[in-house]
């Protein structure tokens, strides 16, 4: 960017956004930016998205840039690897998480290796956005947490904001970057909240974790809408025992800021890991092997890992125990500390 | 349409061409068409269909109205097409499989689904998804076309084992067609030829989406010719139509002659009234004067029609089946909402035997259940 542009931005106004209009806002921004981006998927266009997280885009940029397509994931994706290769730089959606296994092949077997396959020749700068995760009482197979299917697959960069304005950034560098990224949309707090946003160009790059709470006595690692859950568990904590949690937003699982993950368990000792994902090879196993890894003498007390259920995702009456709740996530976090 | 032109595609039952022209045994208004046959059906069996019908429209009522009070959740409603779904299942032999997706609530009922099962699931339990031992149903696909495969696959094992009567019947959605999964299921019930009828429950919408952005086919049925299987269209808000169309396609299924292949894909052109789901605002993307033409062609309507100027029906009878669905309807909802649920559910019947790390998770939840209350699970974003 240059110095210009730089200042612009820093000049730049805000407005209150929630998370899914920062979602929106990075599409639309991107997409004044940038000709060659373009939105495909199912119900994108008119309809704006079933989250309406693409909601404005059709009226603004044509049926051309914001496409409908067949109801086909795989096709969405594989077609979308096509577009990419011919120069575009095409934005899938995914309509649930649940939904996007058709397109796996697609992702795993050629997105993620097409830059190896041909030793940097071609590459596939794509992102194929999903809302996933669980709590807003949605039918069977919308409320999964998968993200380790992809952080997997090397190739593959899997990025999950938890705040309106790591949205926007967020998928601003997404759409710009020069690899395949899966861009998870937690869609329990798409309306949760609202925070000022940058209006205009925000870019917030991908693979450095953000702390949301400094704190020393332990890290909780988390992403997407556990970040809440969590913050409020550390709030509880600070006030009812007196415990001091710093709480990390990882932001990018792959490729993994382990500068950040590392930096502050040297600080703290300890650490718990908090996803809604199955505990049994989700991404907490990653963070706690990690940190043995790189930190084996700072630690203190065993890595708790506070996670879904090794159970498929309940139907909704049952959700609320599933997911991680800030009372699991407070014990879990003591359990560490009293170690 | 002229009386030709009826004669001219009522041939095409059973026969292995297709017409672009839906079949059709009744007119928009339910007069029978000179040109066609009534299907072989009693008096008893026209009024099981006709309370089915009235029954599911009820159901579709008030589970609509049920969700708007945050009484159940995301619910898909079926008005418009629930004569299609009675009907096709209707058609079925009670050993026959039925494969059947989110919205065919109708079609699951009337081959023996308990009526509060379903809405138990809408709840939120899945003890909704169990069927009745004596009942071969699956529970309902969300994942797009992916019970196409299935379907033919447990098609193909009654074959190989020798079961000649059992068929195999499978819903799907106009917007199926174009997964992969509808590709591949309806290629390999071609190549091995097996006892399977695809029923497309075409409602000219996939959410959003107009069935002419679909496919650029100009009908679903034509599809089947490529895979080797026979294509039918028929007029999906037609139940005598749909009736007789699906009634030939599982007998044929079972007991082809030697010029005939078993599977049959059934386009069943019909019209979603209603939003895809309760989480769906159809204004946004059509318009809404369109569902007025398909309205004046309501399956209940035509079918009610019929049945009245064959006296099949009449005032007292029609009375006499709205209050037993009424209170069908109202006792199911009654037991639905008098369940209960509990967390040990989340772990059964994943595995035969649960395994014990997960037997541990369970135990460290409802430890943290009795130290802090249930109350402290209720909200997530506290």
């Amino acid at each position: 960017m240059s110095s210009t542009a730089a200042a612009a931005e820093a000049e730049s106004t805000t407005e209150r956004l929630t998370l899914v209009e920062g979602v929106q806002e990075g599409l639309h921004t991107e997409m004044e930016r940038d000709d060659r981006v373009m939105v495909l998927g199912e119900d994108v266009g008119k309809n704006g998205g079933v989250f309406r997280a693409t909601e404005g885009l059709y009226d603004e940029f044509g049926g051309g840039r914001v496409v409908d397509t067949p109801l086909a994931e795989s096709g969405i994706v594989g077609s979308a690897i096509g577009l990419a290769l011919s120069g575009l730089r095409p934005v899938a959606e995914m309509q649930f998480m649940g939904f996007m296994y058709p397109a796996f092949d697609q992702l795993v077997s050629h997105a993620a290796r097409l830059r190896s396959r041909s030793h940097g020749q071609y590459t596939c700068p794509l992102v194929v956005r999903a809302p996933y995760g669980g709590g807003i009482h949605a039918p069977e197979h919308h409320s999964e947490s998968k993200e380790a299917f992809f952080v997997h697959e090397p190739g593959l960069k899997v990025v999950v904001p938890s705040t309106p304005a790591d949205a926007k950034g967020l998928l601003t560098a997404a759409i710009r970057d020069p690899d395949p990224v899966v861009f998870l949309e937690p869609k329990l707090i798409y309306r949760a909240f609202r925070e000022e946003v940058p209006t205009g160009s925000h870019e917030v790059s991908l693979g450095e974790a953000a702390v949301r709470r400094e704190g020393s006595d332990v890290s909780v690692f988390t992403w997407g809408a556990m970040t809440r859950p969590a913050l409020i568990a550390a709030d509880n904590l600070a006030d009812e025992h007196g415990v001091d949690c710093e709480v990390v937003d990882l932001r990018t699982l792959s490729p993994l800021d382990t500068d950040s993950v590392v930096t502050s368990f040297e600080k703290t000792g300890r650490a718990a890991v908090v996803h809604e994902a199955p505990k049994t090879a989700g991404f907490g196993a990653e963070i706690a092997t990690t940190i043995q890894e790189e930190a084996l003498l700072y630690q203190e007390a065993p890595i708790k890992r506070i996670a879904g259920f090794d159970a498929p995702m309940p139907l909704h009456a049952l959700e609320d125990y599933y997911l991680p709740q800030a009372v699991r996530i407070q014990d879990g976090i003591l359990e560490t500390v009293t170690f | 349409m002229s009386a030709q032109d009826d004669a001219d595609h009522q041939h095409s039952i059973g026969a292995t061409e297709f017409d672009t022209e839906p079949i059709r045994v009744l007119d928009d208004d339910g007069n029978l068409l000179s040109s066609a046959e009534p299907p072989a059906l009693s008096d008893e069996e026209l009024l099981d269909m006709y309370a089915d019908m009235k029954l599911a429209r009820h159901f579709d009522q008030r589970a609509v109205s049920f969700q708007r009070q945050g009484r159940i959740a995301t619910y898909a409603p079926m008005t418009g097409q629930e004569g299609s779904q009675v009907a096709t299942s209707h058609a079925l032999d009670d050993a026959d499989w039925l494969f059947p997706t989110y919205r065919d609530h109708a079609a699951k009922y009337v081959h023996g689904a308990d009526l509060a099962a379903l809405l138990k699931t809408l709840r939120g339990y899945r003890e909704g998804y169990s069927v009745p031992e004596d009942v071969n149903l699956m529970p309902e696909y969300i994942p797009i076309a992916t019970q196409v495969p299935h379907a033919m696959g447990m098609a193909w094992g009654q074959l190989l084992q020798g079961n000649d009567d059992t068929a195999v019947l499978c819903h799907l959605g106009d917007g199926a067609t174009s997964e992969g999964d509808f590709h591949e299921g309806l290629n390999f019930a071609g190549v091995f030829d097996v006892p399977a009828v695809f029923v497309c429950n075409n409602n000219q919408w996939a959410i959003s989406m107009p069935r002419e952005r679909q496919t650029a086919s100009e009908t679903i049925a034509e599809k089947a010719r490529a895979y080797g299987v026979e294509g039918v269209r028929v007029d999906g808000m037609d139940p005598l139509a749909v009736y007789a169309v699906t009634r030939a396609a599982i007998k044929k299924a079972k007991a082809p002659t030697d010029d005939e292949r078993r599977p049959t894909l059934i386009e069943s052109v019909q019209y979603r009234y209603g939003a895809h789901t309760t989480s769906d605002d159809p204004s946004v993307y059509r318009d809404e004067a369109e569902s007025e033409a398909w309205r004046d062609r309501d399956p209940l309507d035509r079918l009610e029609t019929y049945l009245y100027q064959t006296d099949v029906l009449d005032a007292e009878r029609e009375a006499a089946i709205e209050a037993r669905v009424e209170a069908e309807v109202s006792a199911a909802i009654e037991t639905a909402e008098a369940a209960e649920t509990s967390p040990e559910r989340m772990v059964e019947h994943v595995y035969e035997e649960t395994p014990d790390r997960l037997q541990e998770q369970l135990d460290e939840l409802n430890a943290l259940r009795e130290k802090y209350g249930d109350d402290a699970f209720a909200e997530v974003l506290g």
